[in-house]
């Protein structure tokens, strides 16, 4: 139970790391896009660079990314399986009642290349930016909204703290269950009847220091003064700066490529 | 011997980066009927050895032994130790829930498969002995106030009658009173009881008060082990790792200083007195 962390920050001192959370949630969403605009063999590879230049400047692992993948697996499989048999076209080969076509087969891989492109894409910007960060240039991002009466600041603030207060609640748990298995609690065997019922010595307590803890954390706050987003600054406001603008332009010049090989892009892909 | 650790290491984290050495080649033997202080700064790994003593740890080397026997063998009932070896964490009044004081002491004793009554007789005698008064038997254990919380969990690991008591800063977020009435009837169930029991605390004066053996954890190591007046010896090594003797200990230092032929090694203020008392006698005192 120990070292669990929500998101799956990984430090490390890259370009990618100390580039805006605005900019990397706003390329993450232009990647996704693009990653199913781009057509052609062409368009295909160009997307496979750029992905690949940014593993490399993110200094990350490239094994802690594929670990977000372990997640997919299931649907990886699911996908491929029923878009190479389903898709009609040019048989290849056939077994019994099951038709495996060319463009069967072309359009799996298309899935498969996206969905992990997918999943890589997004794990480079929740490992280089910390949760907090990722809130807050959500609560920038989504400023607009407060027009249509959408409480942002509210929003933001629930994430951050239910984002702070799973580690605690983990070490909370972790504690409650040795307490209770100290006193002969059973937390492992018994059918899924028992194994609930057996669940109370740790859920009630938990709940009660939860909602405890809330309490604690709406005093404190209230001590503080805090009373919504209102006339609210930050200490660390998000502020753009060279680096940022630069990774802006090549967010924009990338994003036309993917309309270009969208358009143009065709080939036998 | 009753509890036995050989050569016990234990590391959090084991193969990733982020390893620590919480506990290194710990040799302990308890032996039955010791009332046992154990002391140690914030994150000296006291809270993890004494969590091997009741298997809720497995030492990542070296062996447990209860009554001779590994707890970490194949066939051996780790439930049962559980029972035998009671564990009272820190702030135990967060492990309360169920709807009535009585039921929820009687939860342990369940568990080991007594039947209702019989686990509700154990409760009774349990929370008798932690001192807990009878009217408050069917009350929610959530209304009471912190010191019968707190007193209401530790007849909860009591009712499970363990031959040896362990208890992690039993006392800690007490008023004074609250917490002396606590230690006494920790020391009264030790002498009537015949319990072995190890605290851990934060107070020298309390472990000076109480244990007759006194365990210094330090850096996942045991430095000093002994009685309270030879590990008070050493206080200036203590300093150096973060602890300090009793208050009344400096003060017989300063005196000796001071040419009072004192007890220097006196760690409690009854001895302290009993020692000034025979100095100022000695000088041809006013007695």
């Amino acid at each position: 139970m120990k070292n669990i962390t929500i998101g799956q920050y990984y430090p490390a001192d890259s370009i990618l790391h100390k580039l805006d959370p605005r900019v990397k949630f706003l390329g993450t969403l232009v990647f996704i896009v693009s990653l199913f605009l781009i057509k052609g063999l062409a368009g295909y590879v160009f997307i496979t660079v750029v992905l690949a230049t940014l593993v490399r400047l993110s200094k990350v692992p490239f094994g802690m990314m594929l670990k977000g993948m372990k997640a997919i697996i299931f649907i990886l499989i699911i996908t491929v399986f029923f878009n190479m048999l389903f898709t009609p076209g040019e048989a290849i080969f056939t077994f019994w009642r099951l038709t495996i076509t060319k463009e069967g087969v072309v359009q799996a891989l298309r899935m498969a290349v996206r969905l992990s492109y997918l999943i890589i894409g997004s794990s480079i910007m929740t490992l280089t930016t910390t949760p907090n960060q990722l809130t807050d240039a959500m609560e920038n991002l989504f400023n607009p909204l407060k027009v249509i009466k959408v409480p942002v600041h509210e929003i933001s603030m629930m994430m951050s703290i239910a984002l702070r207060f799973i580690p605690i609640l983990m070490e909370e748990t972790d504690k409650i269950m040795k307490a209770q298995i100290a006193r002969g609690a059973d937390f492992e065997s018994g059918n899924l009847i028992k194994r609930v019922t057996n669940m109370i010595p740790l859920l009630v307590p938990l709940f009660v220091s939860a909602f405890q803890r809330a309490n604690d954390l709406a005093m404190a706050m209230e001590a503080r003064c805090y009373h919504g987003g209102e006339g609210r600054t930050q200490m660390k406001p998000l502020r753009y700066e060279k680096r940022d603008y630069i990774a802006n332009i090549l967010m924009a010049a990338f994003a036309v490529a993917a309309v270009c090989f969208c358009v143009f892009g065709g080939g036998w892909i | 011997m009753q509890l036995e650790l050989k050569n016990v290491s234990y590391t959090y984290g084991k193969g990733t980066v982020f390893e620590v050495n919480a506990l290194s080649n710990i040799d302990l033997m308890i032996e039955e009927g010791q009332f046992i202080g154990i002391i140690g700064h914030t994150g000296s790994g006291k809270s993890t050895l004494i969590q091997h003593f009741n298997a809720l740890m497995q030492p990542t080397e070296g062996k447990v032994l209860f009554e001779g026997e590994d707890i970490w063998g194949d066939k051996y009932d780790r439930r049962a130790l559980r029972s035998k070896v009671g564990l009272v964490f820190q702030y135990p009044e967060h492990q309360l829930f169920e709807t009535d004081v009585l039921t929820d002491v009687a939860f342990g004793p369940k568990n080991q498969g007594l039947s209702k009554e019989e686990a509700e007789a154990r409760a009774r005698e349990a929370l008798k002995q932690v001192g807990f008064p009878e009217k408050f038997y069917g009350h929610s254990p959530f209304e009471l106030s912190g010191g019968q919380k707190r007193r209401v969990a530790i007849a909860g690991v009591l009712a499970m009658n363990p031959s040896v008591l362990i208890l992690d800063e039993p006392t800690a977020g007490l008023d004074p009173k609250g917490r002396d009435e606590i230690l006494d009837q920790i020391s009264y169930l030790h002498e009537k009881r015949g319990i072995t029991i190890i605290l851990v605390s934060h107070s020298m004066e309390d472990v000076a008060r109480y244990a007759g053996r006194l365990i210094v954890v330090n850096d996942g190591k045991i430095p000093y082990d002994g009685t309270p007046r030879e590990v008070f010896a050493h206080y200036e090594e203590l300093e150096k790792i973060g602890l300090a003797a009793p208050q009344i200990t400096y003060i017989m230092h300063d005196l000796a200083a001071n040419g009072f032929s004192v007890d220097v090694q006196a760690t409690t203020v009854e001895e302290a007195k009993k020692s000034i008392l025979e100095a100022l006698a000695g000088k041809g005192g006013r007695r």
